[in-house]
């Protein structure tokens, strides 16, 4: 399975500057391994050492956080598009 | 309708109203919580009676003493009304790029406004803040963020009366900022019926974070993450400001004159009608629409209000 990754600005440069790559996999553990695997700096920020989610990272499936769709387990599909945004608060 | 003492007591006792006419799905109802009737104008009005009452509780806040707190303009509002209404000097960092109203609402309740750079978004004002707060330890720093007083305001508030409204209620949606009102609603409702669902709705964080260095720069605030917030909601969606103005002329149309958020809210609680196959929907419409006419918000074009929007803090 293809997903697309579109990355905020601040994981860009680690990514060759790409506003928005292409991963493969079946499930979200899958797309950021291979991701990392494609862009080794890119790694550190999507997965943390012990293979968790970063804390300041949400990861939205097609606008869904995945944190509530079984995290890095959740599957992923054709046509979906993954979006990384650092954590910011309003208010 | 009631008499007031003063006009600290008429906060709260929001009016809830039914907009099923707007339910992608004839199964299910939608309730909205007007928080704009607040008399600053939005549902921060709560949180920041909360936080100054409690502080004058315990003693952290005394007579005379500044108040300091760094906001994207609601809380900044109510904190201004409260701190004119009883004499407290009032400080607050707002990012530049809010709205024009905004900033010209603190001005009428006598606030002094200190702009952060519109690059720095939220997260920049309230670095600022805990800078000053440092500097001045003096003052009587809010902190809405970390301030257990908001939620506190939404459990002991908002949550009771929207149980005692609408007691079927299936799921809450709401807006995700500080996590006050989701953290305080939501623990208060799954107390009373453990079956209610609660869907957070967020603005995507693309421009207001171009300021940051890194993901370690990132934040999510302790309301949140005391209030135990992973485990409480059940969903978490983001809305784009295209589909958040789309669904504030939508309300619009029912009579409803809301902010931008509330379209957001809205288009998370219209997909939330759409996936499920029966239920009652309640959500909170954050602010009126006042404070977003200079954007165009209902009147321009749909895009160029999107891309306006895009530029500027409206949560």
């Amino acid at each position: 399975m293809t997903v697309e990754v579109r990355l905020p600005n601040i994981l860009r440069p680690l990514a060759g500057g790409e506003a928005a790559v292409t991963a493969e996999g079946e499930t979200l553990r899958d797309v950021f391994e291979d991701l990392g695997r494609q862009y080794p700096g890119l790694r550190g920020s999507l997965l943390t050492p012990e293979g968790e989610m970063h804390r300041h990272l949400n990861v939205f499936l097609n606008d869904d956080d995945v944190r509530y769709l079984g995290k890095l387990d959740a599957k992923v599909g054709a046509e979906d598009t993954v979006t990384l945004m650092p954590a910011v608060a309003g208010g | 309708m009631a008499r007031y003492e003063s006009v600290l007591d008429s906060i709260g006792n929001t009016p809830l109203v039914d907009i099923s006419e707007l339910s992608p799905n004839p199964r299910v109802s939608i309730l909205l919580k007007l928080e704009g009737v607040n008399p600053a104008g939005s549902v921060k009005d709560r949180a920041a009676k909360s936080m100054v009452e409690e502080a004058e509780k315990d003693g952290s806040l005394r007579h005379g003493q500044r108040i300091l707190e760094s906001s994207s303009g609601n809380t900044a509002a109510g904190l201004a009304l409260i701190a004119r209404v009883k004499g407290y000097p009032f400080t607050v960092v707002v990012p530049e790029n809010v709205s024009t109203e905004r900033a010209k609402l603190l001005a009428a309740f006598g606030a002094q406004i200190i702009p952060s750079p519109a690059a720095e978004g939220s997260n920049g004002a309230m670095r600022r803040a805990q800078a000053l707060a440092e500097q001045h330890p003096e003052w009587w720093f809010a902190f809405q963020y970390g301030n257990p007083a908001n939620p506190k305001a939404h459990y002991e508030g908002t949550g009771p009366e929207i149980w005692r409204d609408c007691p079927e209620v299936t799921h809450f949606v709401a807006g995700l900022g500080t996590g006050g009102t989701i953290i305080g609603v939501g623990r208060f409702l799954k107390e009373r019926n453990p079956d209610v669902r609660i869907w957070a709705i967020q603005p995507p964080a693309g421009e207001k974070v171009e300021g940051l260095k890194s993901l370690d720069e990132g934040f999510v605030p302790p309301v949140f993450i005391d209030g135990d917030g992973y485990s409480l909601l059940d969903r978490s969606r983001v809305v784009g400001p295209r589909e958040s103005i789309k669904w504030a002329r939508r309300l619009a149309e029912a009579g409803i004159f809301a902010g931008i958020s509330t379209g957001a809210a809205m288009a998370g609680v219209a997909r939330c009608a759409s996936e499920i196959d029966e239920g009652t929907i309640v959500t909170v419409s954050p602010d009126g629409g006042w404070k977003y006419l200079s954007t165009d918000v209902w009147t321009g074009d749909l895009d160029e209000a999107a891309e306006r929007a895009r530029h500027e803090l409206y949560f």
